[in-house]
């Protein structure tokens, strides 16, 4: 591959944007911190365009692949390259950084560089995982993104935000753990390599598939989260600052399903058809399970993050079905729930600005003081409901589909999402929005401004648009999905 | 080519409409508003004409928009089937849109949120052409979703007042559980016939006709059609509220009257006969599936009708008596007479829009009192919504020559000759049902217009069984500082218990409604006189649906047995005078006109005598109670004991906290080894040594 090394420009343009921003210092530079993040983050997204627009469709070979020798006594490489399974996500990202930088605007006063630069440098760092081909460098952007959202959470978070950022951090530090230990073992069961591209094609003993199989799973469930490893995410939303929270749904939690298409599988094929059970049963808990305690939630954030939780239910579900409308639309619901929930966390942080409370009660009537904030939450809200020409729906519907045909009860239970789905967030929509303006909190309430005008105008273009025409989405992932599909219908065993 | 344009034509012109009016709702004039919106309607209506008669000419179209989505083996297109069914519906759908646009005018006219309404209502034309128009599954859907969506904007349209919106999120649940039914039929569909093109799958179906699919575990199976027809009329249930998910239709009625007059009655709750007809192809394989239809509707038909007698607000009888006529379809098309179906939408349509438009007609007049008892004698100061009022309530009961006569008469002898199971109890629920309908029709009818004249009076008849809700509904309203959001019928009828705020002050006389209200009214008068008597031939028994509608005539020959009784619909009308039916709906006028217009005591009398029957009646067959407490409650319920039980208590209590309380013991334990005191190291490493020296010299 010729030209420009376009991934390693979307990983280092937003690192050293974010170190130069840094630089900047304290908050005296403030405004000019925020006018560089806010360039890099731009930057960062432009140079993943020709991403997608130099993509070749038809083949399920790795793309714009960059190959360096990084460390030869173990044969660790700088090894990059994007199918169509993981370049929308590189795109996803950096769009994401963008609306993140914006959305703290005005919001974050204090250490201004230093929020901004911990978004741009885990937006380089995400990108890194999302392009590596290497086991140990994918495994070193995998452990290093968590340390600038531990920081996010644990500085510019709420009261009780250390609680918070350690429980997230632990739990996915316990996960971490095994997925090191299968590396290694799949270093040495390969006779020496760590590329990721070389673990799909090796041969592996059933046993040892199940035993990868069940770390790769136990690390990428707490990212996802799959039920019952999930408790860590309410947590971590609701100390979390809007722009964190933001990125933890609309990309940290894509990391984990991620891994299932590259890591758990290509490389356990075997054990993935033999545990496929498992997986489908835990994200059928999550759909429905999840969906009733995000009906009782009292608090907004709480309330959209189980929601998070559930909509990856589909994700999980998707995969594990062996499908391409299966894994096809888990691949569409994950850039939907991108879109959707980063959008339904910047409207919570929006009327937090202003009222101070993520209570529900403390709410009622918004839509009095402001309209135009309501016409976008209710976009958002419906989205979330999976209401058809919104994202949100494409994903739900493909997966609902394809499970029916694997089995009519599986898409039974996922189906209930439509009710449960709608309940707990148009409930929440209509005693938050509508009704008489509730106290004088709300009656105090102004309506959005330009900046969060035009967050919220980017975050709906992202799921009207992907919801009138999925076409442009799924068509990069054809090739890629095929591929994958027929890769897991050929046993490994030897 | 050129028609193709015209195709798009249809849908899109509502649609810029309504983004225009919706997306600049605050900067343009009103006039900017309703001129954008019915120019768009009138053009779409001026369009679907001409289809119309293309397609008359025998111009049939099916095919794609664009490619929504590929994945697998599977395309997913937007398309458009333009048939005899669709164009018809387009007919009826963009027709009474207009007619409603320009009543909204003078409906609306004081309300802040005018011009979002129309935006609104455009919107709904536009969900409402997509759904009828589409030539395949993933469109229906997504059509029948958007006028869910819209529905729900427009029940909560007085977003401030909170049984509005309580309506509307039960609107929206109730029509989500129907879909949950209506997405699995459809998956059923894409796993068996590989597409969602409804042209590819009706070519399928027959061949799948013997098919059994195993769902519940080894045994017996399912047939797969029966297995996908019920489930897609799930989600008509929801959509053409049918018992047992007919809850939501009567708490619509929150929403402002037009709305209840074009989407609650006229065309959105006929999506789902629509639906049931464009599948006709399918429903004819499975006789299982076409008795689940005639009884669902039997139910609706005759049991909602009874809840239409006790009803007091002006709106609800009528939602009552909608519930009950979309029952009347539903019959019909569990009869095997989809293109009966169709007819009784297409005059249903008409009057039904016709007297939801005339009973909001008669809320201006009365300054938004809804409750009519408090009304009497009309006739003498609204004389054109008067005689309208009539006519639509004599199309509604059947009268020989007006239009519901001979849609409804139809489905009377159409279910007399079908042998489905169940028809018998379909034929009984339906000849019942035509005396209750004449019953409560005419009871409105004569309390609102003849009588004496009982408005303008101060004591209303205020507060009756919600009285105590009355307050907290009052107190909301008082708390409400932004009192200009309140609309017509914002603080309607006694049935929220406020009407004591609004209705004639004493001496005060009802007026008459401007043109613009009265104009749609008497647009809508007319074909709901002629309507039938014109159509019933060619529609019918002419071959109008052509292979629009597909009916088994070996199976269910009741179509041709109908055409050999049918010599014409003059000889039809006048044939009835003898029938049953007309002696039945006679007898319901004469008896109402009895009891409330001579002797009011009896129903008094009878409320009071029959007590238990009237509080069943009363309290809607306690659906509603039982979804609140069953349903809403037992979710609740389940999510707390889920959040509290399994992820607070299980899983952090025990799992998370409790192996951190378990690193923390051990540590604590740890803890006493690291006293600090020199003594105690080289005690515990004496005993060390003892110990392995012992270990040694035993071994040893």
């Amino acid at each position: 591959m010729s030209g420009t090394p376009l991934l390693s420009l979307a990983i280092w343009v937003p690192i050293l944007a974010g170190l130069v921003v840094l630089a900047t210092g304290s908050d005296r530079n403030a405004p000019l911190a925020r006018m560089l993040s806010l360039l890099g983050a731009v930057a960062g997204l432009l140079v993943t365009i020709p991403l997608y627009t130099g993509f070749d469709v038809h083949t399920p070979a790795m793309q714009f692949v960059e190959l360096r020798s990084w460390i030869p006594r173990f044969n660790v490489n700088y090894h990059l390259g994007v199918d169509g399974i993981s370049m929308p996500f590189v795109i996803l990202n950096s769009f994401i950084t963008v609306t993140v930088v914006l959305a703290g605007w005005q919001v974050i006063e204090s250490k201004v560089a230093q929020y901004n630069a911990g978004f741009l440098i885990m937006s380089g760092l995400m990108n890194g995982i999302f392009s590596a081909l290497d086991g140990v460098l994918f495994y070193v952007f995998f452990e290093a993104s968590l340390i600038p959202l531990y920081l996010i959470i644990g500085v510019w978070g709420g009261p009780n935000r250390v609680y918070a950022a350690f429980k997230f951090f632990l739990f996915t530090l316990f996960g971490s753990l095994l997925f090191l230990i299968a590396l290694l073992y799949l270093f040495l069961a390969s006779g020496g390599s760590f590329s990721i591209l070389d673990w799909h094609q090796m041969p592996l003993a059933l046993n040892a598939q199940v035993w990868l199989f069940l770390a790769f799973l136990i690390a990428f469930a707490v990212k996802v989260p799959m039920w019952p490893v999930h408790t860590w995410l309410p947590d971590a939303h609701v100390e979390a600052p809007t722009g964190g929270s933001i990125v933890l749904a609309a990309i940290a939690l894509k990391l984990g399903a991620y891994g299932f298409l590259r890591f758990s599988l290509p490389i356990t094929p075997d054990a993935s058809h033999e545990l496929a059970g498992l997986v489908i049963a835990l994200s059928l808990i999550a759909i429905i399970y999840i969906g009733f305690v995000a009906l009782v939630q009292d608090d907004m954030k709480k309330l959209v993050a189980y929601s998070s939780i559930a909509h990856m239910g589909f994700v999980t579900l998707g995969f594990f079905i062996f499908s391409a409308m299966g894994i096809e639309g888990a691949l569409v619901q994950m850039i939907s729930h991108g879109f959707v929930s980063g959008a339904m966390f910047f409207s919570i942080g929006v009327m937090y600005d202003r009222a101070h409370s993520r209570q529900i009660a403390d709410y009622g009537g918004v839509v009095n003081t402001m309209p135009k904030f309501a016409a976008f939450f209710m976009l958002f809200a419906m989205a979330n409901a999976g209401l058809p020409a919104t994202s949100g729906f494409v994903g739900e519907f493909m997966v609902i589909l394809a499970s029916v045909k694997h089995n009519f009860w599986i898409a039974f239970a996922a189906a209930t999402t439509m009710i449960v789905g709608a309940a707990y967030t148009l409930w929440m929509y209509k005693r938050v929005v509508f009704g008489a303006v509730a106290n004088h909190h709300v009656a105090e309430l102004t309506d959005i401004n330009a900046r969060e005008f035009l967050i919220f105008v980017l975050f709906a273009i992202g799921a009207l648009g992907m919801g009138l025409y999925p076409q442009p989405f799924t068509e990069v992932m054809h090739s890629s999905v095929n591929e994958l599909l027929h890769h897991v219908a050929l046993s490994k065993i030897q | 080519m050129e028609m193709q344009k015209l195709y798009l034509l249809v849908p899109l012109a509502p649609l810029v409409g309504a983004i225009i009016a919706g997306l600049f709702c605050r900067v343009i004039p009103r006039w900017v508003a309703h001129g954008v919106t019915i120019a768009g309607v009138a053009i779409s209506c001026f369009a679907s004409f001409l289809i119309y008669k293309d397609v008359m000419a025998g111009n049939t179209f099916n095919g794609p928009v664009y490619q929504w989505l590929t994945s697998g083996d599977y395309r997913f297109e937007v398309g458009f089937l333009i048939d005899q069914l669709s164009v018809t519906m387009m007919l009826v759908v963009t027709f009474v849109s207009l007619m409603v646009h320009i009543y909204t005018i003078g409906y609306m006219q004081d309300d802040p949120g005018y011009n979002r309404f129309f935006s609104y209502i455009s919107l709904f034309t536009f969900s409402m052409l997509m759904l009828v128009m589409s030539n395949n599954f993933m469109q229906l859907f997504f059509g029948w979703e958007a006028v869910g969506l819209v529905s729900y904007l427009l029940i909560g349209f007085w977003y401030t007042r909170p049984t509005a919106i309580f309506a509307n999120l039960k609107a929206f649940l109730v029509n989500r559980v129907g879909d949950f039914g209506f997405i699995l039929g459809i998956g059923l569909v894409l796993t068996w016939f590989g597409t969602l093109d409804y042209a590819a799958v009706f070519a399928k179906a027959p061949a799948a006709a013997d098919t059994t699919i195993s769902l519940f575990g080894s045994g017996k199976g399912v047939e797969l059609m029966t297995a996908i027809c019920v489930l897609l009329f799930v989600g008509a249930m929801g959509k053409s509220a049918q018992v047992p998910l007919h809850v939501w239709l009567p708490d619509s009625m929150e929403g402002p009257t037009p709305i209840s007059a074009l989407i609650h009655a006229a065309t959105m709750v006929t999506a789902g006969i629509f639906m049931v007809a464009r599948m006709s192809p399918l429903f004819e394989l499975s006789d299982t599936a076409l008795s689940f239809v005639i009884v669902i509707g039997a139910v609706t038909a005759l049991f909602m009708g009874f809840l239409g007698v006790i009803q007091n607000d002006i709106k609800r009888v009528v939602a009552y008596s909608t519930l009950s006529q979309l029952g009347y379809m539903t019959v019909a098309l569990g009869a095997s007479a989809y293109s009966v179906a169709i007819f009784h939408l297409m005059t249903h349509a008409f009057f039904k829009a016709l007297l939801f438009l005339a009973a909001g007609s008669v809320i201006i007049g009365m300054h938004h009192d809804q409750d009519i008892r408090n009304m009497g004698g009309l006739r003498r100061y609204m004389p054109i919504t008067w005689l309208t009022s009539l006519i639509g309530s004599l199309a509604l009961i059947g009268t020989p020559f007006f239009a519901g006569f001979y849609s409804k008469d139809s489905i009377i002898e159409a279910v007399k000759l079908s042998h489905i199971p169940g028809s018998g109890f379909a034929y009984f629920a339906v000849m019942a049902g035509v005396f209750v309908t004449a019953f409560y029709s005419f009871r409105m009818y004569f309390l609102v217009f003849h009588g004496e004249e009982r408005f303008g009076q101060t004591a209303h008849h205020a507060g009756h069984h919600d009285a105590p809700a009355a307050h907290t509904h009052h107190d909301a309203h008082a708390a409400d500082a932004d009192a200009a959001h309140h609309g017509h019928d914002a603080h309607h009828g006694a049935d929220t218990g406020h009407g004591e705020h609004h209705g004639l002050a004493p001496g005060q006389k009802p007026h008459e409604t401007p043109w613009v209200v009265t104009l749609p009214l008497i647009l809508l008068a007319i074909p709901s006189v002629v309507i039938g008597y014109v159509a019933i031939g060619p529609m019918l028994f002419g071959g109008y649906f052509k292979d629009a509608i597909f009916v088994d005539e070996q199976a269910h020959p009741v179509m041709e047995e109908l055409a050999h009784h049918f010599h014409g619909a003059f000889a039809m009308a006048t044939h009835a005078l003898t029938t049953a039916v007309f002696w039945l709906a006679l007898a319901g006028v004469a008896l109402s006109w009895f009891l409330y217009l001579r002797r009011p005591d009896i129903p008094e009398a009878v409320k009071s005598r029959f007590a238990p029957i009237y509080t069943l009646l009363d309290n809607k067959y306690y659906f509603d109670r039982f979804n609140e407490v069953f349903f809403a409650g037992g979710a609740r319920l389940i999510g707390r004991g889920l959040w509290k039980g399994g992820d607070a208590g299980l899983i952090d209590g025990v799992i998370v906290n409790g192996s951190a309380r378990f690193v923390g013991w051990f540590a604590s334990v740890v803890r006493f080894f690291q006293t600090g005191h020199i003594y105690h190291y080289a005690f515990t490493m004496i005993i060390g040594v003892f110990v392995l020296m012992t270990l040694w010299v035993t071994r040893a």
